[in-house]
């Protein structure tokens, strides 16, 4: 079934990582030879949280 | 914007192109702004460009007319035109005319006068009076009849040599001025009656680096006027500065401005003069941003990081990065070879700039705060935040959303 | 209190917490500092740092997505020389910065665009943050696992329906271990590989059986985190019901162990049933839970240690001998002084079975709260939210248990003291040797008997092994497990008492 195998997949697979936040997880992973690769995050909307509501509600 | 097909097809006098634009009404860039609050270039250009058309009979009589409202203002983008700098459109300048084959519209824009003391710099004096009369009564015609005899030139396909030849279109023209020169002399040649005159006009082309810079802003504007009004479309369809205000317009939210304080530049200035001297930033020709190229395709003009002192070489390709950012996607025609033919951020979107805090990067010509002085630098300057944010609470209401 | 308190806002701006953790002890060690921290300024975080007197009139209205910075200083001058210090810290190059400055993505989507072959998040951003990152993730195809706790449980339930919609993994929030094809995620130990595949909604739990069965001599096939919440009834066990499906067909896995706190009676339920219908053993360790006997292909443990055993095969690990210490006189009480709940949980499971009065700040069923204490022997989890505000998790940061580990020391009515040594990614470079350190600075004569066990394996970067040696050099006793640590100090309390 489609869905299983999504998941069945990811288990026998070689992780490509995507590292939002703590950048110690991207150094160890990077340091093990996984994939990684760490994204430069900041909040959205510069912390706003009107516009931050507003973005999640236009869909972006 | 993809399916975009811009053609420089022509060149005619803004009366027959703008059939709006009347007697003592003179465009201007950027978003709409009165006399009082325009900067000492912009009032230059204003003056010079009333004597230049006969409705006073010197500079100083222009501004007071000026000041007691007996000309009508309005920004170059409300009549499908624009302008670079002061943007400067009146009833007899020669329009260069970008048709948009693929929807049938068409955008206008004046032809670039060359470095140094001009009137896009605010210049207005004798000797900038008598370049214009020259091209409308000289160059714009004889271009006009060489691009009408040879079907017009298709901007697309000489936007994507440029881009290999390592320009970006906004500080850095001079491959695709050539390419046009190219393109234009045998037919001028062929069309040309004046040896001495055709010997003239071709000289100028071929001195001016930034000659291309005009076409590129009427390409730009014939490419996203259709992609206005769209229902819900958080694309922006317009950039552009006036010396004291950013204006954007976005999609969803048709003719609406977004208007905010323009940023200062971040450049480096020509020898002689320092950012004390800088005007703030202004002109239409922001719209080439808006199209992915300038500032968004930096990656492909390394040179122009160095000159513009937004660092190294390996610096240009970053900014172009980040601008994918804030893009919806790349164009596939437009690419640049040394970041392995990736195509240039394609279609602003507000809700990725709000998002991600990065606001458009453009890169600029920095102009003297006195009028008529010219170029004193070039720099990198941001569209200012406010604009898309406000455009963001804009679109939410449009839709009806809280 | 006294002393200059200056606040600055920076808006918008996001740095690691651990790294702002760093920075705020550069900073406390700056003359005439007292205090300083750097914290994004959520509701929460504004009202530790109030009650830290750190909070001035300036920093009141940072949001959520701002930093918020607060100096206590004894005069002004050292107030803005802090301040300067800062702006130095936080304004530094980040790590990729150098010549030809390679590119980050800022965001997830740029992530994506840029490597499209991506089939993983890990997510660890500030909680109010987390869920809206985690939801982009989910709808780029991605799997996930958010180690960020302080997630609303509302956003939790949401997430795993749209992950099981999507048919991908959500594990998480709160998740901060897993083992995928091999591969150690964030606090997680390199253990051998082999046909045990874990589901776990806590992170030391998996760490402690996943070690165990490894120095064992036996493999882990998979260690799939669910976040601690995952088996309370509004989440249902969702990710736990996801995982189960997916070990049972995984052909790496032959037997599947499943670990937790007790879950709400009707997901224990569902649970046990969809256990009873793998095609596969299944161990189910609800820590601490009623004992159960075994029906069909399930057999139930209550212990970490048990557990282990069970996917062993059901042969016991054996007795932990050790050289018996004598209590010190007088000295009867045993203090525990946990980094992961789940051994803290583990451990007053061991004392309850042997009918003896435990307290702590995360009591098992049948233990007592601290409040009601007394007489009981006292099990702290350091990393429970009560100890974290504001400070970093104890396996971050071993630093902070110094406090409680000298109050114990020197406590006249603590005899013996039960500390865990977890390593592995993600942990301290050298937490038994900074456990050493701290003993030796604070311990007397006549200091109680110290046990210990850790949590590791010989191919981890700290070497289970080095580690061991290096607690048994200062006298500290180190059992072969959690469990066996805590039935180590049952003994030397029965030995006391005749």
């Amino acid at each position: 079934m489609a869905k299983e195998s999504k998941i069945t997949d990811l288990l026998a697979a070689d992780l490509t990582v995507i590292n939002v936040g703590l950048e110690g997880f991207a150094i160890d992973l990077h340091a093990q030879n996984v994939d990684v690769v760490h994204v430069d995050w900041s909040p959205p909307a510069g912390g706003n949280v009107k516009l931050a509501a507003l973005l999640s509600k236009l869909g972006s | 914007m993809l399916a975009a097909d811009p053609v420089l097809v022509d060149v005619i006098p803004a009366s027959v192109a703008i059939p709006d634009l009347g007697d003592r009404m003179i465009l201007h860039a950027g978003p709409p702004i009165d006399w009082p609050r325009m900067c000492g270039p912009m009032r230059g250009a204003i003056a010079g460009i009333a004597v230049f058309e006969g409705w006073a009979d010197d500079l100083e009589t222009a501004e007071q007319m000026a000041a007691d409202g007996a000309f009508t203002f309005a920004p170059n983008h409300h009549y499908d035109a624009v302008g670079p700098m002061t943007g400067m459109t009146t009833i007899s300048q020669p329009l260069m005319v970008v048709e948009n084959r693929a929807f049938g519209n068409r955008a206008y824009c004046a032809i670039n006068e060359g470095l140094g003391k001009v009137m896009r710099f605010g210049g207005n004096d004798a000797e900038v009076l008598a370049r214009l009369g020259w091209l409308r009564d000289v160059l714009g015609p004889a271009m006009g009849t060489a691009l009408r005899d040879m079907g017009g030139i298709e901007l697309k396909p000489l936007i994507a040599r440029g881009l290999s030849m390592g320009d970006e279109m906004h500080q850095r023209n001079v491959a695709c001025s050539g390419l046009v020169l190219r393109a234009l002399a045998p037919v001028m040649a062929k069309t040309s009656r004046d040896t001495a005159a055709l010997a003239e006009a071709l000289g100028f082309i071929g001195a001016n680096d930034q000659f291309h810079l005009n076409i590129a802003m009427a390409m730009g504007k014939a490419i996203m006027d259709p992609v206005r009004n769209i229902e819900g479309s958080t694309v922006v369809t317009a950039m552009s500065r006036n010396g004291t205000d950013f204006g954007i317009r976005v999609s969803g939210t048709g003719d609406q401005w977004f208007i905010a304080p323009v940023e200062m530049p971040q450049g480096l200035y020509f020898a002689g003069f320092t950012e004390q001297d800088a005007n703030p930033d202004m002109g239409d020709s922001t719209i080439v941003e808006t199209i992915g190229l300038g500032g968004f395709a930096m990656g492909a003009s390394p040179a122009v990081a160095g000159f513009v002192g937004a660092g190294s070489a390996a610096d240009a390709a970053l900014f172009t990065r980040t601008m994918g950012e804030i893009a919806v996607g790349e164009n596939p025609e437009w690419t640049i070879p040394a970041l392995d033919y990736l195509g240039v951020p394609t279609g602003i979107d507000i809700r990725l700039v709000v998002e991600t805090g990065i606001a458009p990067t453009i890169n600029t010509g920095i102009a003297h705060r006195e009028p008529g002085i010219g170029q004193v630098g070039a720099g990198v300057v941001k569209a200012p935040m406010a604009c898309f944010e406000q455009a963001l609470v804009g679109i939410a209401k449009e839709l009806g959303i809280e | 209190m006294t002393g200059v308190v200056i606040n600055r806002v920076r808006g918008g701006f996001y740095m690691d917490s651990v790294a702002l953790m760093r920075f705020s002890r550069t900073i406390v060690s700056l003359d005439g500092v007292e205090d300083a921290a750097l914290m994004m300024g959520t509701p929460a975080n504004k009202e530790i740092m109030e009650n830290a007197g750190l909070l001035a009139s300036d920093g009141v209205t940072a949001e959520a997505g701002d930093l918020l910075i607060g100096v206590r200083t004894t005069d002004q001058a050292a107030g803005d020389a802090a301040l300067v210090e800062i702006d130095r810290l936080l304004d530094q190059p980040s790590r990729s910065a150098g010549e030809g400055e390679s590119w980050s993505p800022r965001t997830i989507r740029a992530a994506v665009q840029a490597y499209p072959s991506s089939n993983f998040a890990l997510i660890s951003v500030p909680g109010d943050f987390a869920a809206a990152e985690a939801r982009k993730a989910l709808r780029r195809g991605l799997h996930v696992m958010i180690f960020s706790d302080n997630v609303a449980i509302e956003d939790e339930v949401s997430l795993k329906q749209e992950a099981r919609e999507r048919g991908l993994l959500m594990m998480g929030p709160d998740c901060g271990t897993a083992i995928i094809n091999g591969t150690p995620i964030a606090f997680a130990n390199n253990v051998r590989r082999g046909g045990v595949g874990i589901v776990g909604a806590s992170g030391t739990g998996i760490q402690e059986v996943s070690c165990l069965i490894s120095r064992r001599g036996g493999g882990i096939s998979q260690a799939i985190g669910v976040g601690g919440r995952d088996l309370k009834q509004e989440v249902g066990g969702i990710s736990t019901l996801m995982a189960l499906d997916a070990l049972d067909v995984d052909p790496a896995t032959d037997h599947i162990v499943v670990i937790s706190k007790p879950p709400a009676a009707e997901v224990a339920t569902t649970v046990i049933a969809r256990a009873e219908a793998c095609t596969k053993p299944v161990t189910i360790c609800f820590i601490g839970g009623d004992a159960r006997p075994s029906s069909g292909n399930v057999t139930y443990a209550n212990t970490l240690k048990s557990a282990a055993e069970a996917a062993r095969g059901g042969r016991a690990f054996g007795f932990f001998s050790f050289v018996e210490s004598a209590l010190p006189s007088g000295r009867h009480r045993v203090r525990g002084l946990y980094s992961g709940g789940t051994l803290a949980a583990e451990a007053q499971i061991v004392f309850l079975q042997s009918d003896l009065s435990v307290a702590s700040n995360v009591p098992v069923p049948g233990a007592l709260s601290l409040s009601d204490a007394e007489d009981a022997h006292v099990f702290l989890d350091l990393g429970d939210d009560d100890y974290t505000r504001g400070r970093p998790h104890p396996m971050i940061d071993p630093a902070v248990r110094f406090e409680p580990l000298a109050e114990a020391l020197h406590d006249p009515a603590v005899g013996i003291i039960l500390v865990d040594v977890v390593i592995g990614h993600g942990a301290h470079p050298d937490p038994a040797g900074q456990l050493v350190d701290m003993i030796s600075a604070t311990a007397g004569d006549n200091r109680p008997v110290i046990i210990a066990s850790v949590t590791g394996t010989d191919e981890d970067p700290q070497s289970h092994a080095a580690q061991v040696s290096i607690l048994r050099n200062a006298g500290v006793i180190v059992a072969p497990s959690n469990a066996d640590a805590a039935l180590a100090a049952l003994n030397v309390l029965g030995e006391s008492s005749g």
